[in-house]
């Protein structure tokens, strides 16, 4: 032990790296999380209270990058895949669907969506074939592997929801071993309006599976229903961000958490074939490559947990694990398709989770579904989740309405605000060899290092998903009582036209999901790392994010990325979970 | 004592923001001006002046829903993050530690630059030679309108919004917290706290 500082060294302190450090000091390992943002979540030493540093503070939440990245430190530039003669080396510079760089990583935003997937997720190739222009391949694991670690990491976060359908449970839903760990909080005033109008139209809605608390959970409070929840850190901490795993961890004696260490470099020995710690950049005194001190942790075992835009280029820039030069590519988000109707009266999105059904029909499908497939000339479609929901903070509302005269009448209608309901859709984004996470050319971040460069376009079938399912929404919602309904997708699908490039959501994807760039496998030709996580290059290298993703279904990535950290970290320990049955 | 601008420069920014954002005495609306726009501006191009800078507001409570008054106690910037606002609002000024990206021109220069294009008599003339001088700078008047919006809608720690009038003039309730809201209030079947 001599020769190292620590088991192992974790880089990124999000729901993946958060849930790893819990799971390995808890077999009585050592392990140091490197965070290269800030700590606004919990004091450092014991008893490791609750900072109590995040507020209903639009603006410094929505406008001025509390919670990093800081677009004009740490530039990312993006083209897309099917442009790539206008775009050339890059379309624009700036914020490409960033994710907080902060301790707890974008656990600390998240409004907490926390469903889990399906069995057939995991095999659809096997079940539904392969679909031209697109790696739809099986996972090397099945959902009866990973259920034990979902239902641990569902109490270790905290996840309020139903699972009986009779009591507004996900008739869809995949087998569980028990219950939910908290019955779910209240319900939205709009979901009153929306939840029958999908009913009607034959679809099912459900009570969202949400990491905020709906009772005193874990010695953090239930919710309060203050309304500023999705982009936002939880002002007491009733969100279920990865500031318990956090805690508990350091509560062990057996973890350090060092903030605003910036990562250059996975460090290997001489044969490539082993990983000796990693280099980093002690920023917290000094600011550029210059002046920043550079320090090194070593450790038995190194694990990137920084998400699936940063895990990729850290390995590209240290030359690490890409022999089958796959590291960054298959990226994948959710193509959204966003259905918005504006309401007669107030929606109250203002107050409470900002989304409380989601219903999987979309996913499921039908045969309207299966028809809108074929005259795509597609195998299949799916689509995603469909979020019921709606939040809006009026600084946003109001930057969306041209000045003068007119500003005053549309802030007193709030028809994008007050009067809004949203379905949003996570649509299944196909894995791509062509969609990929790389090194710009030319463009640095601050400390000097080349700034990650997305390439990126939705395949046919997300597009097809879109154009079936959006009427569907717009449908729902005119029922539901809305006066106007219309759809968008994010990215924006066809030409980039005025509209297009007004959009406040951005030419990029929106989706805060990113999934798929260092993909799992057996076949070291065609993946990057193993079933259990480490990397076929690199033995004693794991990923503990959701770069494994082998496709991105249509649900969010977190309980799924968290519940595989949990699952390699058992596994890496010799600490598995028994199997687990139905209860 | 204003934080960046001068008296003058203050009268031209005002006047502007009642162009952006005009008062409405038939829906209740204050206009930017009343809402102090030029206040929020000057502090933010003024962040420096204060220490700690005021970029990020404390936390987690304003005091106003109850709970201990937290929003003026600033964070304290970490150097790089210095390096970022100085370098948003100051512009980058030929220094290479602010230039990795390229050169960046700053709020500052963007503002004397644009209050100079509208004119120091600016707020002397009527509704329609304001409105045509601030279309003919187009880039200025985007800027001024993303920081308008801020400054009505914001939280008032930020300089603008004041009174909450921008809130009050909207029926948006602002901070929650420690209060939030009850279960009740969430389901609409009471609207006790939330209006």
């Amino acid at each position: 032990m001599s020769d190292v500082d620590a088991d192992v060294v974790i880089v990124g302190s999000g729901p993946g790296g958060a849930t790893f450090a819990e799971v390995v000091t808890a077999a009585g390992w050592s392990c140091i999380v490197l965070e290269k943002g800030r700590n606004h979540l919990l004091e450092l030493s014991a008893p490791y209270d609750l900072k109590g540093d995040f507020a209903n503070d639009e603006l410094r939440f929505m406008r001025r990058h509390f919670l990093g990245p800081d677009p004009l430190l740490e530039p990312r530039s993006y083209r897309r895949a099917d442009h790539l003669a206008d775009d050339g080396d890059r379309l624009f510079v700036g914020d490409v669907n960033n994710m907080p760089t902060t301790v707890g990583g974008a656990g600390v935003h998240a409004d907490g969506k926390l469903p889990r997937f399906r069995a057939i997720d995991f095999h659809l190739r096997s079940e539904l074939g392969p679909v031209e222009g697109a790696a739809v391949d099986d996972w090397p694991i099945t959902y009866d592997d990973v259920e034990p670690y979902y239902a641990e990491v569902e109490r270790s976060i905290g996840v309020a929801g139903e699972a009986d359908p009779a009591k507004g449970g996900n008739p869809f839903a995949e087998w569980r071993s028990g219950p939910y760990p908290m019955p779910p909080g209240a319900d939205m005033f709009g979901t009153t309006l929306s939840v029958p109008a999908a009913e009607r139209l034959g679809l099912h809605p459900y009570r969202a599976p949400t990491g905020a608390n709906s009772v005193p959970y874990d010695g953090r409070p239930a919710c309060n229903n203050c309304g500023f929840c999705g982009y936002y850190g939880c002002p007491i901490h009733a969100k279920g961000d990865p500031v318990a795993m956090l805690q508990r961890a350091l509560q062990t004696g057996r973890c350090e958490i060092r903030p605003e260490c910036v990562v250059t470099e996975v460090l290997t020995d001489g044969t490539g074939r082993r990983a000796t710690g990693v280099r980093y950049l002690d920023t917290t005194q000094a600011i550029g490559s210059a002046d920043a001190p550079v320090r090194e942790v070593r450790a038995r075992f190194v694990v990137l947990a920084c998400g699936a835009f940063e895990t990729p280029r850290l390995l590209l820039r240290s030359g690490v694990g890409n022999s089958s030069g796959l590291v960054g590519r298959y990226l994948m988000f959710h193509v959204q398709t966003l259905t918005v109707g504006s309401f007669p009266f107030s929606m109250r999105g203002h107050t409470g989770r900002a989304v409380t059904h989601l219903h999987d029909d979309h996913i499921i499908g039908d045969e309207a579904q299966q028809a809108a497939a074929r005259a795509a000339g597609l195998p299949w479609l799916r689509g995603g989740i469909v979020e019921h929901g709606s939040a809006a903070g009026p600084v946003m509302e109001a930057s969306t309405y041209p000045r003068g005269p007119g500003h005053n009448p549309s802030m007193v209608a709030s028809e994008l605000r007050d009067k809004l309901w949203v379905f949003t859709m996570q649509g299944e984004d196909l894995p791509q060899v062509t969609n990929a996470v790389d090194l710009d050319p030319s463009v640095r971040d601050v400390w000097g290092l080349a700034a990650g460069r997305v390439t990126y376009a939705p395949h046919r079938h997300e597009v097809a998903a879109s154009d079936h399912v959006a009427p569907i929404l717009e449908q729902v919602l005119r029922d539901a009582g809305a006066t106007w309904a219309f759809s968008t997708t994010s990215p924006p699908i066809g030409a980039l036209g005025p509209l297009e490039l007004a959009n406040p959501l951005g030419v990029a994807p929106a989706s805060k999901h990113w999934m798929g760039t260092c993909r799992m496998g057996t076949d070291p030709a065609a993946s990057v790392v193993g079933p259990e996580q480490r990397f076929h290059d690199v033995e004693n290298l794991l990923c503990a994010d959701s770069s494994v993703f082998v496709t991105s279904t249509g649900y969010g990535p977190t309980l799924t990325l968290a519940a595989l950290a949990a699952r390699a970290a058992h596994l890496l320990t010799g600490t598995p979970r028994p199997p687990t049955a139905p209860a | 004592m204003h934080a960046h601008f001068t008296d003058a420069e203050l009268a031209v920014l005002a006047a502007a923001a009642d162009v952006v954002l005009p008062p409405d005495p038939d829906l209740g609306a204050p206009g930017g001006a009343a809402l102090g726009v030029a206040d929020y501006v000057d502090q933010l191009l003024g962040a420096f002046t204060f220490d700690p800078p005021r970029i990020w507001a404390g936390g987690p409570f304003s005091g106003r829903k109850g709970g201990e008054a937290s929003f003026e106690q600033w964070f304290p910037l970490r150097p790089v993050d210095e390096l970022a606002w100085r370098t948003r609002i100051e512009g980058s000024l030929g220094r290479p530690e602010r230039e990795f990206a390229g050169p960046v021109v700053g709020w500052q220069e963007r503002y004397r630059d644009g209050l100079a294009a509208l004119g120091a008599d600016f707020a002397e003339q009527d509704a329609d030679e304001r409105a045509r001088r601030l279309d003919a700078v187009p880039d200025f008047a985007a800027l001024l309108h993303e920081h308008a919006c801020e400054a009505a809608y914001g939280d008032p720690v930020y300089g603008g919004n004041r009174g909450g009038r921008g809130w009050t003039f909207i029926g948006f309730p602002g901070d929650a917290q420690p209060r939030g809201y009850t279960d009740d209030e969430v389901s609409g079947r009471s609207t006790e706290g939330a209006r």
